[in-house]
């Protein structure tokens, strides 16, 4: 179906169950698997155009992994991606028609500009490989406008990576990005890498580019404050799954599940009256392997709340509507009817 | 505050690059009480860790060499002493913890050695022995099983157990001063929380005292007592860590402020981003390194550095219209005590 028959309420993007396994290379000769690592392992979510989602979690979660498959640049297990309303999920990153519509920005601005190519040429490949150089005038104006809608100026573009700063580097990184005028950017980090004086500059270019072109952005960020200050709704993963996904002042407001909660209590605020006065829950242990998650609820061997139950029955993502548009949890606290009254975690 | 443990004063660390000399540390002075904390906050190429490096005597020379000012610890000048002395006092009476837990370690001594070499080392204890002080030592950083554990290796260990190890190892001889730099930043935020917990907790018991360097305004707010803002090699301001955050004086310590998303912050409202790039410390302007990302800087920033003056009791900065700035911006309101 082209974009302009869509209709209004049908999501940008869809992933249903989308599944991402790497088969571990078998351990002796006799044996023929030694089983997989699941990095992604049943994740659904819609984005609507012009918004953005935002996808925290910490190392391991398997949070890139997920925008990778988007991308179509990793093989996927199982599960369906629609994008503009057409299944991509067989098609790849290389050959994609959708790619023209979906780009990306990486975490790192030093690793992902070729050091060889001139600015000019760095925003301008996107246009060559889908053939819209044929015009040089044209051709040279758009790469002109594209670095001015990021807030560079035209002459830098026969400057080279090395004589940017990373801030400056991001915005190149966001100029090529946009070069093809797609409906979605997919953002791994993008401001993590920058000095604290810096990611302000270039959360501010995403937010106006966002409010003028009307871009979707799949937001991927360890960093909740950033996470928050971006993004429309919010999806927590642990282990492979969404574990809570609501929109952004019903996440941060009320968080449901028991990550959540200790992921929000363990950022600290930058005020030490706040932080004082805060209550906090620290939660125990590490994020242990994807290659033998815990059997049961997968964050019962660090959560505070954990019942018996929690240790051997995997709690499926419910909608809980009844308490905010959209809103999902997979705990066992949690139910679709109404929520088990929590009880008083010890002091 | 109490007779300080470290003095530092005008402490200036120099390096020769290609590109000619600089001064990655220039004329910073502070002190730290037994048992308390200061952080040390900066940007990259700020000097925070070369200030870090240097209260160790750990500059490479070349192409480092600390050229001038004192290191007072206990009342002793660190910088008069040898060699050997120095070593006498590193991992005894000061430890410190690095920000890479992966590669601090030595991945072919086991986890219980590297925690005993200090005790064997300073305190002379024999190895049977100092391997039950690492025993108990493990414990006190909550690695379970530690009896087990001394005969593992590091790579057996995740993120945080590593950064657990290395606390252990800084706190085998009881040091006076632990110099901890940016020790959870390669971590997750739900150990990073444990780790400075662990941290906080341990130095309290013993009294040590804890210079906590970081870029995280976040985590200062958090755990610090006082802090030292570094901004171009120099401290521009510095003050108790309440009085910082409620009434910051320097426009970089406001910038900075201002430019980071809060939890707790109106959501989606416009970040106030420093305009500008950090400094390069090979070319810094004359006056002010702040001046050319300051939108109060005038012909005098721009032609004489400011010093680090006493604004009120405790709270310094370095700024030529700290006055002048409050006029302009009304200050944060100041929380009640």
């Amino acid at each position: 179906m082209p974009p302009d028959v869509m209709s209004a309420t049908q999501p940008l993007l869809q992933v249903e169950d989308l599944k991402v396994h790497f088969p571990l290379p078998a351990a002796g000769l006799l044996r023929k698997s030694a089983g997989a690592v699941k990095a992604v392992d049943g994740v659904s979510f819609t984005l609507a155009a012009g918004q953005t989602l935002g996808l925290v979690g910490e190392s391991g979660c398997g949070k890139s992994t997920t925008g990778l498959a988007v991308l179509r640049m990793q093989p996927v297990t199982a599960g369906r991606i629609l994008f503009e309303g057409a299944d991509i999920t067989a098609q790849q990153a290389r050959t994609g028609t959708f790619r023209r519509r979906m780009q990306m920005v990486y975490q790192d601005p030093y690793g992902s500009l070729n050091p060889r190519m001139k600015v000019r040429d760095l925003v301008g490949e996107p246009l060559q490989v889908h053939g819209m150089d044929k015009n040089p005038g044209e051709y040279q104006d758009r790469i002109a406008s594209l670095l001015k809608t990021v807030g560079l100026l035209p002459d830098m573009a026969d400057r080279y990576p090395h004589e940017f700063s990373g801030g400056q580097r991001q915005r190149i990184g966001i100029a090529r990005a946009l070069a093809l005028e797609p409906s979605l950017i997919i953002c791994d980090e993008p401001v993590s890498a920058l000095d604290v004086s810096i990611q302000a500059q270039v959360v501010n270019v995403l937010q106006e580019l966002q409010e003028r072109l009307g871009l979707a952005y799949l937001f991927i960020a360890h960093d909740l404050a950033v996470v928050r200050h971006l993004s429309h709704r919010v999806a927590v993963m642990y282990l492979g799954r969404i574990v809570e996904i609501a929109s952004r002042d019903d996440l941060y407001r009320a968080p449901l599940h028991p990550y959540t909660q200790a992921l929000l209590s363990a950022v600290p605020v930058a005020d030490p009256v706040v932080e004082r006065a805060r209550q906090r829950i620290v939660v125990q242990g590490e994020v242990p392997s994807a290659l033998k998650p815990p059997p049961g609820c997968r964050f019962h061997t660090r959560c505070p709340q954990a019942m018996p139950k929690c240790r051997t029955d995997d709690p499926p993502l419910q909608d809980l509507g009844h308490l905010g548009a959209g809103r999902a949890v997979a705990c066992h606290l949690h139910t679709a009817t109404g929520a088990i009254p929590v009880v008083a975690a010890a002091a | 505050m109490a007779a300080p443990l470290l003095d530092v004063r005008n402490l200036t660390t120099r390096f020769r690059t290609e590109r000619g000399e600089l001064t990655a540390v220039d004329d910073v002075s502070f002190s730290v009480a037994p048992g308390q904390t200061l952080a040390i906050v900066g940007e990259s190429g700020s000097g925070k860790s070369v200030t870090a490096l240097s209260l160790m005597r750990l500059i490479p020379d070349p192409p480092g060499r600390i050229t001038g000012g004192q290191i007072l610890f206990e009342g002793q000048d660190l910088l008069k002493l040898s060699d050997a002395e120095m070593r006498a006092i590193r991992g005894d009476r000061i430890a410190m913890i690095f920000q890479e837990p992966m590669s601090s370690l030595n991945p072919a001594l086991t986890v219980g050695m590297q925690i005993a070499e200090p005790v064997n080392l300073h305190r002379k204890m024999p190895w049977t022995q100092a391997f039950e002080v690492a025993k108990s030592l493990l414990g006190k950083v909550r690695i379970p099983d530690a009896a087990s554990r001394l005969q593992t290796w590091p790579h057996q260990y995740s993120g945080g157990m590593r950064q657990r190890t290395m606390i252990a190892m800084a706190l085998a001889c009881q040091p006076k001063l632990i110099i901890a730099d940016e020790p959870t930043t390669a971590l997750d935020v739900t150990v990073q929380a444990q780790i400075l917990d662990l941290l906080k907790e341990l130095t309290h018991e013993t009294g040590a005292a804890l210079i906590l360097i970081t870029h995280d305004l976040g985590v200062v707010a958090r755990y610090a007592d006082h802090v030292a803002v570094m901004y171009g090699g120099r401290i521009v301001e510095q003050a108790e860590a309440g009085a910082l955050y409620a009434n910051p004086r320097h426009p970089y310590t406001r910038g900075l402020l201002a430019s980071i998303p809060r939890l707790d912050s109106t959501a989606g409202q416009r970040l106030v981003p420093i305009q500008g790039q950090p400094p390069d410390l090979a070319r810094l302007p004359p006056g002010c390194a702040f001046a050319p990302r300051c939108q109060h800087a005038d012909a005098q920033c721009s032609a004489s550095r400011p010093l680090l003056r006493t604004l009120e009791p405790g709270h310094l900065a370095a700024c030529h219209h700290d006055h002048a700035i409050d006029a302009v911006l009304q200050p944060p309101q100041a929380h009640a005590a």
